[in-house]
């Protein structure tokens, strides 16, 4: 629904707008993606969270970047007996425990194989967000691991997206048995739990990677949690635009296109199609959010990207068993994938609101 | 009525069927997924892994393989092909866990979504309206097992003052039991609510502007009056539908993320340790068991539905 703290919308008419522009001008032809767009650059919050998006996927992209000039380690760099200057003290990247008398007579115990924390920018660039147990920059590996989490969360967006639309499209335009079979087999990825057909398809395709019919996928390809995240959201979105095109397909427009002999491609290529993106694209939005989700759920259960690929899912998983000495290390994981979906969800909705502003309603009180 | 749900238990079955042979491909289609080679260990001969190919049946047609299992299955004898333990009995231990887990949450999901979705309609456009978006915005972008992670780390393990994972059962000790469980079930439920909220505020504030609250505005209800009995009764109709099936999937081994984070050996649990075993009976049980509560809980749905709105019951 509404995003957080803006301003209630309201529809532009076409006389508002005219009166914009200097009152008694000739009121102009504008397309529903004009006032869209005019809606959306109105909402700053959703603007802001999309901005925040775009931000990190550049960050993620930029991860050889950071990883050359700034950290100066590769992602799966360990550094387990080094050592770094900070503030001119040497500390070491993995604790090799022992005890220390302070000044005042107290006793400080270290335990072992405790990585370092957070050095911020106090370290020259190294060790920003902490280390891992391996003594592995933990910000380069989140920006990798970002990379990969945005790839496959993009990736099987765009899938699902695309075979939604064929699906819907079949199903809603030519109806009865084709509709039946299509809406049955939505049905049937339904009625599983899509985090445990997630791990069972992740799990069984990562062992060995997947060689049939004519492809050959390896085992700790990304394309394996793609794929099954990407299958697993089909009814999500075909569900909802199927039964937009039911509505559609009994407009006279499409009455109009069949009676001048226009193909079956055709009507639903160029007249269904271009009806349904706005929906689309806020569908899209959303999903991409949930697809990141799923991948980090995946992921995390060992099911999703294989080590020592990192993942902001694995990252989590891996940090997991040391939280109590090294909390940064699922903490920080954990907060990129926040920011990115929520920055998706609030652009998501004030797109929604932008596409469809009959979808919100004024209230009077 | 009686052929409507006759015509839904027959496709109840009919997806029950497909989805557990589904299951059977999946994992026999994988390369390396015999499970007699796995079983028969890294010295085996070429004999060792033909007699246990036998003994499981997996020379035989898929078909005469799936049908076996299926049938094991329903007669309670599948075994699990790692440490050869009755799937079905397994399952029934789990059972307490998941339930004791998936009913709490589901209270506290239910209520507060309902509360939050309330609150935020009337006050549309407030600062508690404002709060409730952020915050639900936030409860929908977090996972699951990283609140999990989150909560029990700062509220188990730095301070002590909740138990740091583990179930007592109800039976064992009641007191303990909803000790142990208050983490799990707000880390479930947290997500439910910030969706369930956000539904019904879109939906509260669709209603509010249909004709019939006009008439009853008109005729002099109370704005109470109106909200209880004219909008509420209308907007809560999806959320019905989104809980019913939002549990069932919970029920049918869906908090498998919560039950890992937590240390709670229900259904999920289960499930997560056979696929790391690649262990398909017990695979095959759990997710028929997930599967059944899915569908039996969206018949429900639509029987619920149509008694909740007059405007869609079948003739």
């Amino acid at each position: 629904m509404a995003t957080t703290g803006t301003e209630e919308f309201t529809l532009d008419t076409a006389a508002e707008l005219a009166a914009e522009e200097g009152g008694g001008a000739a009121i102009q032809g504008r397309s529903p993606w004009v006032l869209a767009a005019r809606r959306l650059r109105r909402n700053y919050v959703a603007l802001a969270f999309l901005a925040l998006f775009l931000l990190i996927v550049v960050c993620c992209l930029l991860a050889p970047v950071y990883s050359s000039h700034i950290s100066g380690v590769g992602p799966n760099d360990t550094n387990i007996n080094g050592t770094i200057v900070v503030n001119g003290q040497k500390l070491d990247v993995v604790s090799n425990g022992g005890i220390t008398t302070l000044g005042n007579g107290q006793v400080k115990v270290v335990p072992a194989g405790v990585p370092i924390g957070p050095q911020w920018f106090n370290a020259g660039g190294k060790y920003v967000l902490g280390a891992d147990n391996l003594g592995r920059d933990l910000a380069t590996r989140i920006l990798y691991g970002g990379e990969n989490s945005l790839q496959i969360g993009l990736a099987s967006a765009a899938i699902t997206t695309l075979l939604s639309i064929v699906f819907a499209l079949l199903a809603g335009y030519y109806g009865g048995v084709v509709d039946w079979i299509i809406t049955r087999f939505f049905d049937l990825i339904w009625a599983f739990p899509v985090i445990l057909l997630g791990i069972a398809l992740g799990t069984a395709l990562s062992i060995n990677g997947f060689h049939h019919f004519g492809l050959d996928v390896s085992g700790s390809s990304l394309w394996i949690p793609t794929a099954v995240i990407s299958y697993v959201y089909i009814p999500y979105i075909g569900r909802p635009l199927r039964g937009q095109v039911l509505a559609l397909r009994e407009k006279e427009f499409i009455e109009a296109a069949v009676a001048q002999g226009a193909s079956s491609a055709r009507i639903m290529v160029s007249e269904i199609l271009p009806n349904l993106a706005s929906s689309i694209l806020v569908l899209f939005t959303l999903i991409v959010a949930n697809t990141i989700l799923t991948e980090a759920a995946l992921s995390f259960l060992g099911a999703g990207v294989q080590p020592p690929n990192p993942s902001w899912g694995t990252l989590i998983s891996d940090g997991e068993s040391d939280i109590v000495t090294a909390p940064w290390w699922s903490i920080a994981p954990g907060v990129a994938i926040v920011l990115t979906v929520l920055s998706l969800n609030v652009f998501g909705d004030g797109l929604r609101d932008a596409l469809d502003p009959r979808a919100k309603v004024r209230i009077e009180h | 009525m009686a052929a409507f749900l006759f015509r839904r238990v027959l496709g109840m079955i009919l997806v029950l069927a497909v989805v557990s042979f589904i299951v059977y491909l999946v994992f026999i289609v994988i390369p390396g997924g015999d499970p007699a080679i796995r079983i028969a260990g890294r010295t085996a001969t070429q004999a060792n892994i033909f007699s246990i190919r036998h003994k499981l049946g997996l020379d035989q047609p898929f078909y005469v393989q799936w049908y076996d299992m299926v049938k094991a299955l329903f007669t309670g004898t599948l075994v699990s092909y790692s440490d050869q333990t009755n799937v079905v009995s397994q399952i029934w231990q789990g059972l307490p866990v998941t339930l004791s887990l998936s009913i709490g949450a589901g209270i506290i999901w239910l209520g507060f979504g309902v509360l939050v979705g309330v609150i935020a309609a009337v006050t549309a456009g407030k600062v508690s309206d404002r709060l409730i978006t952020v915050l639900a915005l936030i409860g929908v972008s977090m996972p699951v097992f990283w609140l999990g992670i989150l909560l029990r780390y700062a509220l188990a393990e730095q301070n002590s003052w909740f138990p740091d994972g583990g179930y007592v059962p109800l039976t064992q000790n009641p007191a303990q039991w909803f000790y142990h469980l208050i983490l799990p079930w707000l880390t479930l439920a947290v997500l439910f609510i910030g969706f369930y909220g956000r539904v019904l505020r879109s939906n509260v504030l669709d209603t509010i502007n249909e004709d019939y609250v006009r008439t009853a505005k008109a005729k002099g209800l109370s704005p109470r009056r109106i909200l209880v009995r004219h909008v509420l009764r209308t907007s809560l109709i999806p959320i019905v539908t989104l809980f019913g099936l939002d549990f069932a999937a919970v029920l049918g081994g869906g908090a498998i993320l919560t039950e890992t984070v937590y240390d709670l050996h229900g259904v999920g649990f289960y499930a997560r340790t056979a696929i790391g075993n690649l262990d398909l009976p017990p695979l095959m049980g759990v997710t028929l068991y997930g599967a059944l509560f899915i569908v039996l809980f969206s018949t429900l749905v639509d029987v619920a539905y149509a008694y909740l709105d007059p405007r869609i019951r079948p003739a």
